[in-house]
């Protein structure tokens, strides 16, 4: 499933980040990648082209790197940034199934953002809490030993939290 | 030198060539899929592996430079099972519609399966699925069938420097596609098809036009009217076991009047009035302190790249449509006239080595009161495909001659389909505008042959005109560059968007066989050198045309039907 978002136009900073690498060629593609989604979250379609500008190659160049590396986004992260850990221990514990359950509850895949922007999804390799397996973060909080069953509560709790500080905000 | 031995035969190898290339002057059949002639080894593939005595694994040939002498063996019972192992591999996830794709009995990729003796699916993969992209003009992919050889991709960053196309994602979802996975037609594809020539099997074609063009011969209402290119006739031939090169024009006039073409016409003429017009602007901005250097403007890859990377070129562009719009544009009005046919009720066809023409042929500024000149395009290989079809065999029909008023030609239009051919006749017929005299010798040999760029310097009474032939986008480029830089010596450039011209283009045979490009040039030199109307302004249908209709070259009604504008284009390149 594809999950299409609103094109955006550029991110303001990004010329200020490029200013830092005056004569970047080739060689400084992945750096820039990195700094730029450092900066906004992810890669827009519009900075992969400005890029592409700036270092004087071709867009279907760095959207071919950007794609073979796990690291890059191309949607804006959600409010919620979910990080599924898919290292062997939690592998043995249970994740497929609790990366499964998180897929259905969002209706999204890795790399993507809900439609609502209040999630965003991503596995990572191994998230060095093992005798927590299967764990899951979110904005930087770990969820310990979660099950397809308790994913989905945890996310639900994200959900009213967002509501009420939005109630609140109002 | 260096003596190594192959398979037990000592043979003379050149100290540091690839060890590919020794095998293939030795005679010895390596496979290869990845393998792209003139370019760096990529050894992706791993078809071409050997085994090479001291050496523990399997080495790819293409990338193995010999320095000193060894043994190598190319069929042990390793190496082929390597290679069928690979090719296995290979078909697990293929779709298996061998029956219904465009490259069936044309496939490298079937060959090898034939060769290896795959008869057995041992690897049982989960079929590749890729959604289809049809949205260019153009050309069609079908990522499906795609075994990731990479030679798209190289061909067009490194042969035409337009890079629109490279590998998206890794491991096992790999594929090719352009910038954001979107379509060819949004990308900075320049239509000129090396992707598909130099692709091993269906994952690029042409975009069809064989049903549109059976559909207009069985309409009753429709006269449908054809026109071939200089580059065709030096190569259809091949398909039906005639020599390479060999100028076939008659048998495929003949062949096209069987199918229930109404008229054949001879793209070569309008390429003589292309040269009209063309000379005629050269001589006029070089006497009027017009933009230069001009730029040719026949190769409508050319022109979408110009567009796309050069628009600040785009002033240095000809005006002159190409041929083919030409021929579209006076089929359509003169010779609609001529014959009391309402233009609606033509249906014209043209017959192309080139891919980018089906894209030329639909632009907007190429129709004139909601009417395209030109309706449907063949490439070369569909032009085989259509008379298979019918059952015509070119080495068996009579040959005919074209039909008036578009059928003559001389051999400076035909000399198009070569790179330096624009540029030759040009010369001839410029030289005879400015002095009123014809060249002493017409054969301009600096601009003739392979060479991506070539240059030459002609006197026309006292004033040296510079000249520059460029073909393979990646060399326009570089020429480009230099004249951005202020390199201001050149005065006309011919640019051909395939290397070597349109005998090398993207419609033209699959394989890009480079022998057999340099023959089908020398067909059409040979046809130069055999017959002895030679300059495009001796066309007496040409004149005739003028006398009749258009008045004289840059006239008004020439300006109105002969000439168009180009347009700076916005694409992810």
């Amino acid at each position: 499933m594809i999950v299409v978002l609103p094109e955006t136009t550029p991110e303001p900073d990004l010329e200020s980040i490029l200013a830092e690498y005056p004569l970047a060629r080739r060689e400084s593609l992945i750096p820039l990648l990195q700094e730029v989604q450092e900066h906004h979250g992810y890669l827009s379609r519009p900075a992969i082209v400005r890029i592409g500008q700036h270092l004087d190659l071709p867009t279907s160049k760095i959207y071919g790197v950007a794609t073979f590396y796990n690291q890059f986004r191309f949607q804006p992260q959600g409010r919620y940034h979910v990080q599924v850990c898919r290292g062997t221990a939690c592998h043995v514990k249970g994740s497929a199934a609790v990366f499964e359950a998180i897929k259905r509850e969002l209706k999204i895949d890795a790399g993507q953002t809900s439609r609502d922007r209040m999630f965003s999804l991503e596995v990572v390799a191994c998230i060095g809490a093992c005798g927590l397996a299967p764990v899951i973060c979110i904005n930087d909080v770990f969820h310990a030993s979660v099950t397809p069953q308790s994913v989905i509560k945890i996310l639900d709790s994200y959900r009213k939290k967002a509501a009420k500080h939005d109630d609140q905000a109002a | 030198m260096v003596t190594i031995e192959i398979n037990g035969r000592p043979f003379e190898a050149e100290p540091g060539e690839m060890l590919l290339q020794t095998l293939r002057r030795a005679g010895v059949q390596v496979p290869t899929l990845c393998h792209l002639e003139g370019l760096l080894p990529s050894g992706a593939c791993r078809m071409c592996v050997v085994e090479i005595e001291g050496q523990r694994g399997l080495i790819p040939s293409c990338a193995y430079p010999v320095t000193q002498p060894t043994k190598v063996r190319t069929h042990s019972a390793r190496a082929v099972l390597a290679r069928r192992t690979i090719v296995e591999l290979l078909v697990a996830n293929h779709p298996d519609d061998c029956l219904y794709c465009t490259r069936n009995q044309d496939c490298q990729l079937q060959d090898l399966v034939q060769q290896l003796g795959v008869r057995q699916r041992r690897y049982a993969g989960e079929k590749s699925r890729h959604i289809m992209d049809m949205s260019s003009p153009s050309i069609v992919r079908e990522p499906s069938k795609c075994v990731l050889c990479g030679k798209c991709v190289r061909v067009c960053e490194e042969v035409q420097g337009v890079g629109c196309i490279d590998f998206i994602g890794r491991g096992s979802r790999s594929k090719i596609g352009t910038a954001f996975d979107d379509g060819l037609n949004v990308s900075g594809c320049i239509n000129c098809g090396q992707c598909v020539v130099v692709c091993p099997t269906g994952a690029l074609a042409e975009r069809s036009h064989i049903p549109e063009v059976l559909a207009a011969l069985r309409d009753p209402r429709k006269r449908v009217v054809v026109q071939h290119a200089p580059a065709v006739s030096v190569t259809v031939g091949e398909a039906f076991g005639l020599p390479v090169g060999a100028d076939v024009a008659g048998a495929m006039t003949g062949a096209l009047r069987r199918l229930g073409f109404d008229r054949v016409f001879d793209t070569s003429f309008t390429a003589d009035l292309t040269i009209m017009e063309e000379a005629s602007e050269l001589v006029h901005r070089l006497q009027n302190g017009g933009r230069l250097p001009m730029l040719t403007s026949c190769s409508p890859g050319w022109i979408k790249f110009v567009e796309t990377s050069y628009p600040e070129s785009i002033g240095n562009l000809s005006t002159c449509k190409s041929p083919q719009q030409m021929m579209g544009a006076v089929i359509k009005s003169y010779f609609a006239n001529r014959e009391q046919i309402d233009p609606h009720d033509i249906y014209s066809v043209s017959i192309m080595p080139c891919t980018a023409k089906k894209f030329e042929a639909a632009r907007p500024e190429m129709m004139r009161h909601g009417v395209a000149d030109i309706d449907a395009v063949l490439t070369t290989r569909e032009l085989v495909q259509l008379l298979h079809m019918h059952g015509l065999d070119l080495a068996e029909v009579p040959a005919e001659n074209a039909d008036t008023p578009f059928g003559e030609r001389t051999t400076a239009g035909k000399l198009f389909g070569a790179s330096g051919g624009v540029m030759e006749a040009a010369i001839r017929t410029a030289h005879w505008m400015v002095t009123g005299r014809e060249l002493e010798a017409f054969t301009v040999d600096a601009v003739r042959g392979m060479d991506g760029v070539k240059q030459a310097s002609v006197n026309v009474d006292g004033l040296t005109l510079n000249v520059a032939v460029v073909s393979g986008l990646g060399n326009a480029c570089r020429l480009l560059d230099q004249i951005r830089d202020g390199r201001s010596d050149l005065h006309f450039i011919e640019v051909m968007t395939c290397p070597g011209g349109c005998v090398a283009g993207g419609g033209q045979p699959f394989g890009a066989d480079v022998d057999a490009v340099r023959r089908r040039m020398q067909g059409l030199y040979e046809l130069d050198r055999q017959e002895s109307v030679r300059t495009s302004h001796n066309n007496a249908s040409v004149k005739r045309l003028y006398d009749e209709f258009l008045g004289q070259p840059l006239s008004h009604t020439s300006h109105e039907l002969l000439h168009t504008h180009y347009v700076p284009r916005d694409a992810l390149a």
